[in-house]
C-alpha cells in the first residue's frame, strides 16, 4: 500500500506492507536516530513524535500514521546548533552510551511544549517510560530541568 | 579533587564527551546504523529444551523457501572447541563451547544458522526446520549439579580446561591464610550464615549485533557491538580457522555493555555465513535472545563464617561458595575468584582467612562477565555477615566495619595470593580515602540520628544500612593497553587507542590525558578507538582497566611525543633542550624565542629534517589500586505489603583524582542504579523446564525513574601516585554495595534479615507474617 509520511517537514511517498512498523520504515528512510531495543513497547528507545505526542514506533503500524506529522531527533537541532535539551544532556553527562537519548530528547521536548516549567516529579513521570541502563537517571532529569529554564528565558528563540 | 585538579589544564575538568554531540543528535553511529548493501539476514534456530541430543535435522523444506540462501547445522561447520570469554590469552576459562553442536545444553542454545535475503524469509525458514531431539534430564539448580548420578552436561571428549566434567564442576578454587579453624576457636563471637544472590540481566539497550563482509581483498570485516575487539579477532580466528591477519574487527559506538559484550556471542554466526556464502551478513539479537541466549550474571551462594574478639576485632573469615556458570564456562573461575579477591582485602586485620568453592554447570543460560565481576556476590555475604556480627556484639555496624577495614599504607596478603585465574600481585594501598567516604556518607544520610529508630509512617517503617566496597583498576601483570599518538601539521594529534569506549566516556578522558601532557586544548586531540587494523592492541573495556591501564599508556605515549617535540624544537631554534618549555601549543625558550606546534610540525613534514612526529607506548599495571566506596541506604518498608521504598541511596567514592568528574559521577550513579535494580526489582524466573520466562522488559523489571527516591553520589579528594594524573578506575565499584546496604537497611527497619536477594516484596511480606505468628 502507498502512504505519505511527513518526517521533520520532508514528505515521503512510500510503498509499504500493511504490517510494517513505523520503526523499520523510518530507519529504512534513513532516520537512524529511531532505534530498536525491546521491540515490544516497553523501553521508550524508539520514541518519535506523531502530531507532537510521543509514540513508540516499534509498535505503531506505519499505515496508521499515514499523512501525519512525524518528528525525529534529526529534525530538532538547527544545523550545528543543538536543541537546549541536547545541550543540557551533554553538560550534565546525561548521555553515556547514548542509545536511549533520541527517545529521551523527544519525550522531554513533548513535555516542555505542554509544560514549560515542570517539577522534578513531572519530569520523572513524563519520562518514566524511557529506560536508561547507563546513567541512573539523575543527570538526565537535571538536564530536562535545565533545558526548561533555558527555553523559558528571554534569550531563547 | 578540587585542589589537586587546579594544577591541571584539562584533566580533572568536567569536559563534555567528545562523541556527545553525535549521540544527542541521533547520528548513525552504532553497528545497526551501518548500511551494508545486500547483507543477508541471519537468524538462529534455538533449542526449546534445556538438555537434549539432536538426533536429526531436516532443513529441506526451509532451504526451498524463496529468499533463503544458507542453512548451517552442526554437520556443516567444523567442530572446534573454544571459550566465548573475551579475556587475555590463554583464557583462564574452559574450551567447552562449539559454534553448533549435536548436543544442546540450555533453552536457547543454537541449533542452526539461517541466512536469507529478508527477515520474513529467515523467520519462515526457522519454522520450517524439522529437528528430532532425544531429551536428556536437565540440571536446573546448583545443588543438583554435583549430586551423585546427576546428568553430565559436558560429557564430550574434546572440551578442555574443565575442572571435573563427571561432576559438572567447571572450576574450583581454594586458599587459606593462617589457620582459620584454630583462630575461630579462640574468638569470643563466631557466627555462620548462608547468603544467596540470584542472577541478573545486563539489559543493555542496544542488542548484541554484528555485520560482516569481505573487503575487495577477501579479508573478513566484522563491525560489531563488542567490549573486546582484539579478543574478538583472536577468537574468531580460532573458530573460523582464518588467520588473524585476514580479520579486521571494527567497534563503532556501543549501546551499552556492562560485561554482556565481553564475550564473543553473535559475531561468529554472521561471520560463518559470510565465509560460506561470500556475501555480507547481519545478525541482530531480539530482546528475548539477548536475555536468554547471551550471558547473565553468576548466581552465587556463600556459607560464610566470621569470628571476632569481644572488642569487635575481626580475627577470621571463611567463605565457601557455590557459583552457577550455566551451560558454558566463560569467566567461571575468574568471577568466582574476584568475589573473594575484591572483597576480602577490605577486612585486612584478620589473622586467618579462607576462601574456596566450586563453579558448576547447569542447563541454564550461560553466565559471563557483568560489572562487578563476582565482587557484588561476595560482598553481599561478607558485608551482611559483619552487619550481623555487629548486632551480636551490640555495636554500631558502621563502627565495626570502620575499625576493621583497610586504610592507606596498609596491605592484605590476599592481593598476592588471589589474582584472576592465577596468583595475584602484592600491593600496598597508596591511596585509600575510605574514612573520608564514610564520614561524608554518614553525614549525608543522617546515620546517627536514624539508625535503630524504626521511625513509623503509617504502615511503613524506616531504617538505614551501610556497606563498604572496593574494586580494582585492571588486572595487574595481565591487562595490556597501548596508544599511538601522531602529530598533524596544524598542531593537532591523532590518538589511536585499542581501549574500547562502550559509553563510559573513555575516549574523552584518554584525550584529556594526552591534551594535558602536550599542553594543548582538548579539541586538538582526535580520538579513534578500537579498530584492529588501525589502533594498537588493548584488552578492551573490562575489569575497571581503561582509566588506569589504557590511561597510563596514553600518558606514556604523549610524554614520548612531547620529548620528540622538544628535541626537534631545540634543533630548529638552535637552543638547548633544557631551556625549552611546551605550553599553550607553543615551545618557548627562556630567551623569548619560540615556535608554535603548527609551525614546527609543518616544517618537519615538508621542508626541514622531515619526519612524522609520533610515538606508541604500552602499559601493563604492576598493581591494581582499588577504588573505595561507602554506601548508605535509607528505606521504608510497608509492613502491610512488604514493599520496600528506597528513600535515598548515598555513595561516596575514592577513585583517585577524577579525570572527568561528571563522567566519573555518571559511572557511580549508573552502577548504583543497576545495584538498586538487582536489590529490589530485577528477578529472573525459569519455567519448570528451564526456560527463562522473564526475557523482556515487561517481565524483567529494570528500574525506572519512579522506582527510587533520591540517589546521591559524590567523590572524595584523592590522588593515586601510580595512576595517570592520580586517577584510579571507577566503572564497576558502584554496583557492589547497594544490595548489602539495602539488605542491612531492611533489617534496621524491620528486624528481618534477608539472606537471599533480590529482596522482593513477597519475600518480605511472608517474613512479616512469620514474625506476627
Amino acid at each position: 500500500m502507498k502512504i505519505t509520511l511527513d518526517v521533520n517537514g520532508n514528505l515521503h511517498e512510500i510503498n509499504i506492507d500493511p504490517g510494517d512498523y513505523l520503526l523499520e520504515v523510518l530507519r529504512d528512510l534513513g532516520y537512524k536516530s529511531v532505534r530498536r531495543s525491546c521491540h515490544s513497547a516497553s523501553c521508550g528507545t524508539c520514541t518519535v513524535l506523531v502530531g507532537g505526542k510521543p509514540v513508540l514506533s516499534c509498535s505503531t503500524f506505519a499505515a496508521s500514521v499515514d499523512g501525519q506529522r512525524i518528528e525525529t531527533v534529526e529534525g530538532l537541532s538547527q544545523g550545528e546548533k543543538l536543541h537546549p535539551i541536547q545541550e543540557a544532556i551533554l553538560e550534565e553527562g546525561g548521555a553515556q552510551c547514548g542509545y536511549c537519548i533520541p527517545g529521551i530528547v523527544l519525550t522531554g521536548e513533548a513535555l516542555l511544549r505542554e509544560n514549560p516549567d515542570p517539577s522534578d516529579e513531572d519530569i520523572k513521570l513524563a519520562l518514566n517510560g524511557n529506560i536508561c541502563r547507563c546513567t541512573g537517571y539523575e543527570s538526565q532529569n537535571r538536564a530536562i530541568k535545565k533545558a526548561a529554564e533555558v527555553m523559558r528565558g528571554d534569550d531563547y528563540e | 579533587m578540587s585542589d589537586m585538579s587546579e594544577a591541571f589544564e584539562t584533566v580533572g575538568k568536567p569536559k563534555k564527551k567528545l562523541d556527545g554531540k553525535a549521540l544527542v543528535r541521533g547520528k548513525p553511529v552504532y553497528t545497526p546504523d551501518y548500511d551494508v548493501p545486500g547483507a543477508l539476514i541471519v537468524k538462529l534456530l534455538r533449542s526449546p529444551y534445556a538438555h537434549a541430543i539432536i538426533k536429526s535435522i531436516d532443513a529441506d523444506r526451509a532451504r526451498a523457501i524463496e529468499g533463503v540462501v544458507a542453512i548451517l547445522t552442526h554437520e556443516d561447520v567444523e567442530r572446534i572447541p573454544y571459550s566465548r570469554a573475551g579475556q587475555g590469552y590463554p583464557e583462564p576459562s574452559p574450551y567447552d563451547t562449539f559454534l553448533l553442536d549435536r548436543k544442546v545444553r540450555y533453552v536457547g542454545d543454537a541449533v542452526a544458522i539461517v541466512a536469507a535475503t529478508s527477515e520474513k524469509a529467515a523467520l519462515k525458514a526457522l519454522k520450517s526446520i524439522d529437528v528430532e531431539y532425544e531429551l536428556l534430564d536437565p540440571v536446573l539448580n546448583m545443588e543438583d549439579s554435583m549430586r551423585e548420578g546427576a546428568p553430565v552436561i559436558h560429557d564430550e571428549e574434546d572440551c578442555s580446561g574443565v575442572f571435573d566434567k563427571s561432576r559438572n564442576i567447571a572450576a574450583h578454587f581454594e586458599m587459606e591464610i593462617g589457620d582459620v579453624e584454630e583462630t575461630l576457636n579462640g574468638c569470643d563471637y563466631v557466627i555462620t550464615r548462608t547468603y544467596h544472590l540470584d542472577t541478573q540481566l545486563h539489559a543493555a539497550l542496544e542488542p548484541h549485533n554484528a555485520v560482516t563482509y569481505l573487503d575487495p581483498a577477501g579479508r573478513l570485516i566484522v563491525v560489531t557491538s563488542t567490549q573486546v575487539p582484539f579478543h574478538c579477532r583472536r577468537i574468531l580466528s580460532r573458530i573460523l580457522k582464518k588467520p588473524i591477519s585476514e580479520i579486521r574487527v571494527i567497534k563503532p559506538r556501543i549501546g551499552g555493555g556492562f560485561g554482556g559484550k565481553q564475550s564473543i556471542i553473535a559475531e561468529p554466526y554472521a561471520a560463518m555465513v559470510t565465509l560460506k556464502t561470500g556475501r555480507p551478513a547481519r545478525i541482530i539479537y531480539t530482546r528475548e535472545e539477548v536475555s536468554m541466549a547471551s550471558n547473565i550474571r553468576h548466581e552465587m551462594k556463600y556459607d560464610i563464617t566470621v569470628g571476632a574478639d569481644a572488642n569487635g576485632r575481626i580475627k577470621a573469615i571463611s567463605m565457601r561458595g557455590l557459583s552457577n556458570t550455566g551451560a558454558y564456562g566463560e569467566h567461571c573461575l575468574t568471577t568466582f575468584m574476584v568475589s573473594g579477591s575484591k572483597t576480602l582485602p577490605l577486612y585486612n586485620k584478620v589473622d586467618a582467612v579462607h576462601f574456596g568453592g566450586d563453579v558448576v554447570y547447569t542447563n541454564l543460560p550461560p553466565a559471563g562477565a557483568y560489572r562487578g565481576y563476582g565482587a557484588p556476590q561476595g560482598l553481599f555475604a561478607l558485608d551482611c555477615v559483619i552487619d550481623e556480627l555487629a548486632h551480636e556484639l551490640k555495636i554500631d555496624p558502621l563502627k565495626l566495619k570502620e575499625m576493621n577495614s583497610i586504610r592507606e599504607g596498609e596491605t592484605s596478603p590476599i592481593f598476592k595470593i588471589m589474582g584472576e585465574g592465577r596468583e595475584g600481585v602484592p600491593q600496598i594501598m597508596k591511596s585509600c580515602k575510605l574514612q573520608e567516604c564514610i564520614d561524608l556518607g554518614k553525614k549525608e544520610i543522617g546515620w546517627d540520628e536514624k539508625r535503630g529508630r524504626r521511625m513509623r509512617n503509617g504502615s511503613r517503617v524506616r531504617g538505614v544500612g551501610c556497606a563498604l566496597a572496593m574494586q580494582g583498576s585492571g588486572i595487574p601483570k595481565v591487562d595490556m593497553g597501548a596508544a599511538t599518538l601522531k602529530m598533524n601539521e596544524d598542531g593537532s594529534f591523532n590518538l589511536l587507542v585499542g581501549a574500547t569506549d562502550i559509553g563510559t566516556g573513555s575516549d574523552t578522558i584518554l584525550a584529556q590525558i594526552a591534551a594535558e601532557v602536550l599542553s594543548v586544548p582538548l579539541e586538538k586531540i582526535i580520538v579513534y578507538s578500537s579498530d584492529t587494523d588501525v589502533t594498537p592492541f588493548d584488552v578492551g573495556a573490562y575489569a575497571s582497566s581503561t582509566t588506569y591501564v589504557s590511561g597510563n599508556a596514553v600518558r606514556l605515549a604523549a610524554e614520548k611525543v612531547k620529548k620528540q617535540i622538544l628535541e626537534l624544537a631545540a634543533n630548529f631554534l638552535e637552543r638547548e633542550e633544557k631551556e625549552l618549555k611546551l605550553s599553550a601549543g607553543t615551545v618557548t625558550c627562556s630567551d623569548g624565542s619560540s615556535v608554535s606546534l603548527e609551525e614546527l610540525c609543518t616544517k618537519h613534514m615538508y621542508t626541514f629534517n622531515q619526519q612524522q612526529i609520533a610515538a606508541t607506548a604500552s602499559y601493563v599495571g604492576e598493581e591494581s589500586p582499588p577504588p573505595f566506596l561507602a554506601t548508605f541506604a535509607e528505606v521504608e518498608v510497608d509492613t502491610e505489603t512488604g514493599k520496600v521504598y528506597l528513600i535515598n541511596l548515598v555513595s561516596y567514592a575514592d577513585c583517585g583524582l577524577a579525570l572527568n568528574p561528571i563522567q566519573a559521577i555518571g559511572q557511580l550513579e549508573g552502577a548504583s542504579m543497576q545495584g538498586i535494580g538487582w536489590a529490589l526489582y530485577e528477578d529472573i524466573i525459569y519455567s519448570s523446564g528451564g526456560r527463562m520466562l522473564t526475557n523482556d522488559f515487561f517481565t524483567y523489571k529494570v528500574p525506572s525513574r519512579m522506582d527510587y527516591g533520591k540517589l546521591t553520589c559524590g567523590l572524595v579528594e584523592s590522588y593515586e601516585p601510580t595512576g595517570p594524573f592520580g586517577a584510579k578506575s571507577i566503572g564497576e565499584i558502584g554496583i557492589d554495595s547497594p544490595i548489602p546496604a539495602i539488605g542491612n537497611a531492611i533489617f534496621d527497619a524491620t528486624g528481618i534479615r534477608l539472606r537471599h536477594a533480590p529482596f522482593r516484596s513477597e519475600k518480605i511480606f511472608f517474613e512479616i507474617l512469620n514474625l506476627e505468628v
